[in-house]
């Protein structure tokens, strides 16, 4: 297992340096960069200007000179500045983080508290309405794009309470985060609480059918006890994989969520500053995003050990 | 039909409301909240071209004069001082001197002085050791030979030949001053200036606060305790912010038509206007390869041009047509009625038009069974594709086949530069209803604004002509030529010029939307609440 661990480990160094210079190279290769977008503000293009700008901005060093100044200060803790605010990437990053964690941390934890226990309820009442109007909710949650559910939401708020909920980046209590985060969290998670239920209930139909459930049962145990304690242990493990992809794919559905809701987090500061080109901005943010993903990824492996005694990587 | 006169109805309770709120004792406190389309590259009013900077940061300055800022129709006659006590011209014309205020001070408590006004200006001429990074309207400084001081509180403008316009530009609100012990780096992100309110911070994508002045010269002003804008880019979102009370203003001249009817249908109290704002959408043509390059193919495109469908199709028929310069009565320099029906593409019988376009195609060796293939290049952006589409359903009438060519805003300019296009929906702002920006910027040899390199010797001399000229009557005819020639040249095709909503709350006081510009009325210094 620790040889497995230490394998594990180097391959996420490999991988985010991977990342990292896909990301640099990338971002240079999209069309015209952050001079450009500052001229188009200004509506025409001084090829004077811009040469000046792009040698005050770094931009016209060879990419290579380039990325190693980035990786360089990366390792030194210091991200740069950003081109549109002049300000440090890190004061621009930093208190973003914590509200997309909160948001995101909130639609996962709707989306399994509401996913699995439905999946079970579903599986185990196969072919019945309950089960028939559960799978109709799920397929509608896959369906539906968190953007237009935010603002039917947004809407259904203002023509019902006249008001809609504000975003306050900085709750005083818990109680107040809840309300502020929990539209938004549950729009966001809603799809993937679909997709949870759908998984749970699949891996559930697919473990009641096998041989050790039947023996349980043969042996007088109670539905519970074999539904919870031997089918829902073992079915568990592709729900918890599908939560550990939801945890990456997650960004996608906060950067809707994030403009419609207009809360000031990390998903939706990462398409502004993409659309001024703010290579600072978008290169550790998108690093940042690559390293919580492969995290994750690792935290998942890792539970798959710790709840599968079979599954001992390496051993 | 019912929709413009539920506005004109709407127009007039705002008139009637603005007048009794005059009237009314002006309470002080309270922060203004308005909700802001997109956020501003940065905070610096000179470097930038977009009312998006302007609006949130022109607060937080004065200029030398300034157009009042509740007459909607900004001229000559309605400049005020702002940081100048009275100006006054020289015999010849070519002087312009400023007396300034002695009770100035700069928010960081330093006193403001005229070599305060001789730094801005240098700065703008590029005289400057300090420079800007852009400088989008250093082609208004052409004729500002120097600017000199006589002590603390006089400045002069030195003018190589006449210009009255001078004055006008001095008066837009992308003119402020800006304070010498101020780097042009500091101003962009945290401006200091000498307005009724100060600076407070400015968080990319989320907002900009700014909160009250308590030293400003103009003692008993603000009356607001301060201005706070939430950016939000989703327009649903923020239409919805306004309608349940978040906001008291909409982000002005953002609302469209079609949105105007959904704000007054969900808050009935909602006080809307709409007013013309100076922005024209036009056609930009590359000349200069072929098939534009043949003067024929030009003239049958500005014939093909059916303007009234389009402000039918964008604006419910809320929009105007015209020349170059802002259409009557909100504008100023308007060529009359007959004049603009003279030119051709602009007579009432568009199918007229067209059979005369098809002519000139045919001349230049197209027709039914030989269209010519071409791309129209656009921004990404609703109010440039969508005339672009129109446009392409337009031209198919005179043997032209187009394509839609879709451009990311960071490539638009750096593609028109390089001249790799043949037709451009373009929109163009003007910053103040005065011939002299607009015909320097947009159509002078050689200017940065002059996307299509359009230019020609002799209307340059009638620029200068119109510029020099201080008799106003005299000015306007020279002025409608020039227009008429632009137009008839097909220099730069004006299609329509747009007009857009503004609302706010009912206990919002002293706004006004100007009527011929979209840069110049955001001050707020006498704004109120009735709350």
């Amino acid at each position: 297992m620790f040889a497995y661990i230490v394998r594990r480990l180097f391959l996420m160094l490999v991988t985010l340096f991977g990342i990292s210079v896909i990301i640099f190279v990338l971002l240079r290769i999209v069309p015209g960069n952050i001079v450009d977008i500052l001229f188009d503000a200004a509506g025409f293009v001084d090829p004077a200007d811009k040469a000046n700008l792009e040698r005050e901005l770094g931009l016209s060093q060879p990419i290579v000179i380039q990325y190693l100044h980035w990786i360089g200060g990366l390792l030194r803790g210091d991200l740069g500045y950003s081109y549109v605010s002049e300000k440090p990437a890190l004061e621009e990053i930093l208190p973003r983080i914590p509200i997309t964690a909160r948001l995101a941390g909130l639609a996962l934890l709707f989306s399994a508290s509401i996913g699995i226990p439905l999946g079970v309820i579903s599986a185990v009442h196969q072919g019945s309405k309950l089960d028939y109007a559960l799978r109709v909710v799920s397929l509608s949650g896959l369906s539906l794009p968190s953007f237009w559910l935010g603002l039917l939401v947004l809407m259904a708020s203002v023509s019902l309470f006249g008001t809609m909920p504000i975003f306050n980046p900085n709750p005083k209590t818990w109680l107040e985060a809840l309300t502020i985060y929990a539209v938004p969290a549950m729009a966001v998670g809603f799809r993937s609480a679909a997709l949870t239920m759908r998984i749970t209930r699949s891996s559930m139909l697919e473990i009641l059918r096998q041989d050790y459930i039947r023996t349980a049962r043969a042996k007088g145990a109670s539905e519970a006890s074999v539904n919870y304690h031997h089918a829902l242990k073992n079915a568990v493990l592709p729900v918890i994989t599908v939560i550990g992809i939801e945890a990456a794919f997650l960004i996608g559905g906060l950067i809707v969520t994030e403009t419609v809701f207009n809360i000031p987090g990390i998903a939706r500061f990462l398409v502004e500053a993409l659309r001024w080109r703010d290579y600072p901005i978008v290169q550790n943010l998108v690093m940042f995003i690559a390293v919580v993903v492969v995290v994750v990824n690792f935290i998942v492996d890792m539970l798959y050990a710790a709840i599968d005694p079979r599954i001992r990587f390496g051993d | 039909m019912r929709s413009v006169q539920a506005l004109a109805v709407a127009a007039l309770s705002v008139l009637t409301i603005s007048d009794v709120s005059r009237a009314a004792e002006p309470k002080s406190g309270g922060i203004f909240r308005i909700y802001h389309r997109d956020s501003p590259g940065s905070a610096s009013i000179h470097e930038g071209a977009t009312y998006s900077l302007n609006v949130p940061f022109m607060p937080i300055f004065n200029n030398l004069v300034i157009f009042d800022q509740h007459i909607a129709q900004n001229s000559a006659s309605t400049i005020r001082p702002e940081l100048a006590e009275s100006w006054a011209w020289s015999g010849d014309n070519k002087t312009l001197t400023f007396k300034l205020r002695k009770d100035v001070k700069w928010h960081d408590g330093k006193p403001f002085t005229a070599a305060d006004v001789k730094c801005t200006f240098d700065m703008l001429m590029g005289k400057s050791q300090q420079k800007f990074r852009q400088n989008p309207r250093k082609s208004w400084y052409d004729q500002v030979d120097e600017v000199t001081t006589n002590g603390d509180y006089e400045a002069s403008f030195k003018l190589k030949r006449p210009q009255p316009a001078l004055l006008s530009l001095l008066a837009s609100g992308y003119s402020p001053v800006y304070p010498c012990h101020v780097s042009p780096a500091e101003m962009r992100t945290k401006p200091i200036g000498t307005g009724p309110f100060k600076f407070v911070e400015f968080k990319a994508n989320e907002s900009i606060k700014l909160t009250k002045n308590p030293d400003y010269f103009k003692k008993g002003l603000p009356y607001l305790d301060g201005i706070e804008f939430t950016i939000i880019p989703n327009r649903s979102t923020a239409i919805l912010g306004f309608v349940s009370g978040k906001f008291d203003m909409t982000f002005p001249t953002e609302v469209s038509i079609p949105l105007l009817k959904d704000v007054k249908s969900q808050d009935a109290k909602a006080v809307c206007v709409v007013e013309p704002n100076n922005v024209s959408t036009n056609i930009i043509i590359n000349s200069s390869a072929p098939p534009f390059d043949n003067l024929d193919i030009r003239r049958a495109l500005a014939l093909a041009l059916d303007r009234k469908a389009f402000i039918q199709i964008m604006f419910e028929g809320q929009g105007d047509i015209g020349g170059t310069m802002e259409p009557a009565p909100d504008g100023l320099w308007a060529m009359p009625k007959e004049m603009l029906e003279s030119i051709p593409g602009y007579g009432p019988d568009v199918e007229k038009n067209r059979e005369l376009a098809r002519k000139l195609m045919q001349k230049a060796g197209y027709g039914p069974d030989k269209h010519l293939q071409i791309k129209v290049s656009t921004r990404n952006i609703a109010v440039y594709r969508d005339p672009a589409i129109i446009l392409i359903d337009q031209i198919k009438s005179i043997y032209i086949d187009a394509e839609l060519d879709v451009v990311d805003t960071a490539q638009w300019f750096p593609k028109i530069a390089r001249k790799d296009y043949s037709l451009g929906l373009n929109l163009t702002g003007n910053a103040v209803d005065e011939p002299d920006q607009s015909f320097y910027e947009n159509y002078a040899c050689g200017s940065e604004r002059n996307y299509t390199n359009y230019c020609n010797k002799d209307i340059e001399k009638l620029f200068d002509q119109q510029s020099e000229e201080t008799n106003l009557d005299k000015r306007k005819k020279l002025v409608w030529e020039i227009d008429k020639k632009l137009q008839e040249d097909v220099a730069r095709p004006i299609i329509f010029h747009a007009r857009t909503g503004t609302c706010w709350k009912p206990y919002v006081k002293n706004v006004t939307i100007m009527s011929n510009s979209s840069y110049n009325g955001y001050r707020y210094e006498d704004v109120w609440l009735d709350k």
